[in-house]
C-alpha cells in the first residue's frame, strides 16, 4: 500500500520577504524540480507544501539550509478535467469517515487533473478509492509529469 | 577516584568549621582597617571598629560593599597589598559601567585553585580527565580560573578558550575530552553543531561531565542538556570580583558546595539589606575570608538564591547555596509583575515541542508593556498542519500566563533566526525609552 503514497515535503517558514526566493534557489541549484506547491499562511508564519521530484534531496538540501521540514505521506489522485470529479472523490471519502486535513490542484500538459490530499486515514482512502475506480498516482507518476 | 579534595576540611563539623569563620573574621576586619583607607573609611562612617567584630553574628554591623565602590575605586584603590606583591589581573568587561579590576598575590591564586579543586572532586574530575576548558581565557577570569582548578587536581587540561567550535569538536574526539566546561548556551550550541556535523556525543566521544556557568540557567535547562548528550551537567558559581569560578554543585547536583574556611555566605532582603533565615529567597552576600589583594566585606553579589546549611549526601558539610534564579539587575518589571528571564526558560523547557533558545522582547506600546517570546521549535515537533502551529503558541502562551500572570506573545520562528552565542547569551532585548 506504501507504494501508493507520495512523500510531500513541508517546510516552515516565517512570513517575510525573500524566504520563498531562498528556498526556490536552493532548489534550483541542487536541480529539483517541484511538481505541485501551496502555502498555507497563517499569519507571522506561513506552512509550505510541495510535491518534487525529488524528494529526499530536496529534504535534505532544505534542512540544510536550515529550515524545519518534515516529510509527509499524502495521496496523489488523478482525475478527469471534466466538472464533478472533485465532488465524486470527496464523497465517496466522507462516505467512509475519512477526513481531508488539506488539499490542493494542479492540472496537467496531458488534460488530466491531480489532486494531492493528506487525509486522517491513509489506509482506509486507498482502499476506498481502488474499490471505486479512482486512479492514484505514485512517485514514479510524480516524477514523470 | 578520589571523593574528597581535602577531607579533614570539606567534611568538619559545621560548628568547627564556624569556629574557623569567626577567627578569620576578626584577622580580615584587622587587615582591611589598616591595609586599606576605602575600608578604614568605611567602617569609620559606619562607627565600627575592628575590636566591635567578636562573633560571626557580628558580621551584621559591618557595611556592605557594592560593585559600584570597585568602579569607583578604579583601578586599585581598595586593594591591600603594594604592587609588588600582585602576580596577576584580571578585568571584567565592563558591559554594565566601568570596568572592575581584581589583583592577585600568589596565595590568592592557590587559593582560587584550591577551591576549585576540591569542587571538581566534588564531581568526581581528577586525574585521568581531559578537561576541556572553553570558558574565554585572558581578562576574563572563567578560562584561567578553571585551568588552575584542573591543574590543583591533576586533571590535563585542553586550554582551547572560546569559539571554533570545529575545531572544539575535532579535538574533543581526538584527545578525549572527558570534561567540558563552558557556558550553558555555547554547549547548546556546540551540541547544535555537532548534531549536524552527524556527532553523537555519546556515541562518538568520551564526554561525561559538563561544568557550565557565567550566565543563569535552570533545572528544565540540566534535563534537557543532559537527555540529549548523555552527560551529566553541573552547575558552577562565582564572579569576577570574588576572583572568578570558584564553585560547583557535588554529585547530588543539590546546591552549590561554599567554602567555608574560605568564605562566608549570607542571604539578605535585597530591599532592607537585613539578613534572611536559611532557606528563605534572597541576595547572595558573600565576605571573603583568606583574600589578601582584593578582600571584599559583605559584598552584595546580586544574586537570588537560598542558603543551605543542611548536611549533604555527600559528605560535605559545607553550607550550599541552591540553583541562582536571576540576579537582581535582571529583573524585568512588566505592568508592574515581576519577571525573571529564568522563569521563562523554565516554563519553555519543560514543552518538548519548543526548541533550547528563545529571545524576549519588551516594548512599550501606547503606554503599555509588552512581552513577547521568540521560539524555536524543534524539528520533530513540526506538523504541516497549520493548527498544530498555532495550538503550540497558544499552548507556550498559557503555560507562561500561568507562571508569571502575565499575557504574553509568542511568536515561532525559523530555525536559526534566535542569535546563538558562544559566550554569555543575550536573552531580553528591551526597547522601552524609559
Amino acid at each position: 500500500m506504501d507504494e501508493k503514497f507520495i512523500k510531500q515535503i513541508s517546510l516552515f517558514a516565517e512570513n517575510k520577504p525573500g524566504r520563498l526566493a531562498n528556498i526556490a534557489s536552493s532548489f534550483k541549484e541542487a536541480s529539483v524540480n517541484i511538481r505541485a506547491f501551496t502555502i498555507a499562511e497563517a499569519g507571522d508564519f506561513g506552512i509550505i507544501r510541495m510535491v518534487v521530484d525529488k524528494p529526499e534531496k530536496a529534504h535534505r538540501v532544505l534542512h540544510d539550509a536550515g529550515f524545519t521540514v518534515s516529510e509527509t505521506d499524502v495521496l496523489g489522485i488523478q482525475m478527469e478535467d471534466v466538472p464533478g470529479q472533485l465532488a465524486t472523490i470527496a464523497e465517496v471519502l466522507g462516505k467512509k469517515g475519512v477526513n481531508i486535513d488539506y488539499a490542493y490542484a494542479f492540472v496537467t500538459k496531458t488534460e488530466k487533473a491531480f489532486l494531492i490530499i493528506r487525509v486522517n486515514d491513509l489506509k482506509t482512502a486507498v482502499e476506498t478509492l481502488y474499490e471505486e475506480g479512482i486512479p492514484l498516482l505514485d512517485m514514479s507518476d510524480v516524477q514523470s509529469i | 577516584m578520589i571523593e574528597y579534595w581535602n577531607p579533614q576540611i570539606e567534611r568538619m563539623p559545621l560548628d568547627e568549621l564556624e569556629q574557623i569563620q569567626e577567627e578569620r573574621l576578626r584577622h580580615l576586619v584587622d587587615y582591611v582597617y589598616t591595609h586599606s583607607p576605602f575600608y578604614k573609611k568605611r567602617f569609620d562612617e559606619a562607627g565600627v571598629k575592628p575590636e566591635d567584630i567578636k562573633t560571626l553574628d557580628d558580621l551584621q554591623k559591618l557595611p556592605f560593599t557594592y560593585k559600584q565602590d570597585l568602579r569607583d575605586n578604579y583601578p586599585k584603590g581598595m586593594f591591600c597589598v603594594p604592587d609588588t606583591q600582585l602576580v596577576r589581573y584580571h578585568v571584567s568587561s565592563g558591559t554594565t559601567g566601568k570596568p572592575t579590576v581584581v589583583g592577585y598575590t600568589k596565595n590568592d591564586i592557590h587559593e582560587w585553585a584550591k577551591s576549585l579543586g576540591r569542587a571538581l572532586t566534588s564531581i568526581g574530575v581528577g586525574r585521568g580527565d581531559v578537561l576541556q576548558v572553553s570558558y574565554g581565557y585572558g581578562l576574563f577570569t572563567g578560562g584561567l580560573g578553571l585551568h588552575y582548578g584542573a591543574e590543583e587536581v591533576g586533571s590535563t587540561v585542553l586550554p582551547i578558550s572560546v569559539g571554533n567550535t570545529d575545531k572544539q569538536l575535532e579535538l574533543m574526539q581526538d584527545l578525549g575530552t572527558t570534561t567540558l566546561a563552558c557556558t550553558p548556551s555555547y554547549f547548546l550550541y556546540m551540541a547544535e553543531e555537532a548534531k549536524d556535523k552527524g556527532i553523537d556525543f555519546q556515541e562518538d566521544t568520551g564526554l561525561k561531565t559538563g561544568i557550565f556557568g557565567a550566565e543563569p540557567w535552570t533545572e528544565e535547562m540540566r534535563k534537557r542538556m543532559e537527555d540529549a548528550t548523555g552527560i551529566k551537567a553541573y552547575d558552577v558559581f562565582g564572579t569576577s570580583e570574588l576572583s572568578g569560578p570558584l564553585f560547583t554543585e557535588c554529585t547530588c547536583q543539590d546546591g552549590i558546595h561554599i567554602w567555608g574556611d574560605q568564605f562566608i555566605v549570607e542571604i539578605i532582603d535585597p530591599e532592607t539589606g537585613d539578613a534572611l533565615p536559611e532557606g528563605q529567597r534572597g541576595e547572595l552576600v558573600i565576605t571573603t575570608l583568606t583574600k589578601e589583594a582584593l578582600p571584599l566585606i559583605r559584598y552584595r553579589i546580586g544574586d537570588y538564591t537560598i542558603l543551605n546549611k543542611q548536611p549533604c549526601e555527600c559528605g560535605r558539610t559545607h553550607p550550599r547555596i541552591m540553583r541562582v534564579t536571576g540576579r537582581v539587575d535582571d529583573m524585568l518589571i512588566i505592568r508592574g509583575i515581576n519577571v525573571f528571564p529564568g522563569q521563562v526558560e523554565s516554563v519553555l523547557m519543560k514543552i518538548p515541542e519548543v526548541g533550547e533558545h528563545f529571545m524576549i522582547h519588551v516594548d512599550r506600546i501606547n503606554e503599555m508593556d509588552t512581552m513577547k517570546i521568540q521560539i524555536e521549535m524543534n524539528d520533530e515537533a513540526f506538523s504541516d498542519k497549520v493548527n498544530d502551529i498555532i495550538s503550540l503558541e497558544k499552548k507556550v502562551a498559557s503555560a507562561l500566563k500561568s507562571v508569571l500572570n502575565l499575557s504574553v506573545g509568542v511568536e515561532l520562528v525559523e530555525h536559526g533566526t534566535i542569535p546563538r552565542s558562544i559566550g554569555k547569551s543575550k536573552k531580553v532585548i528591551d526597547n522601552r525609552k524609559l
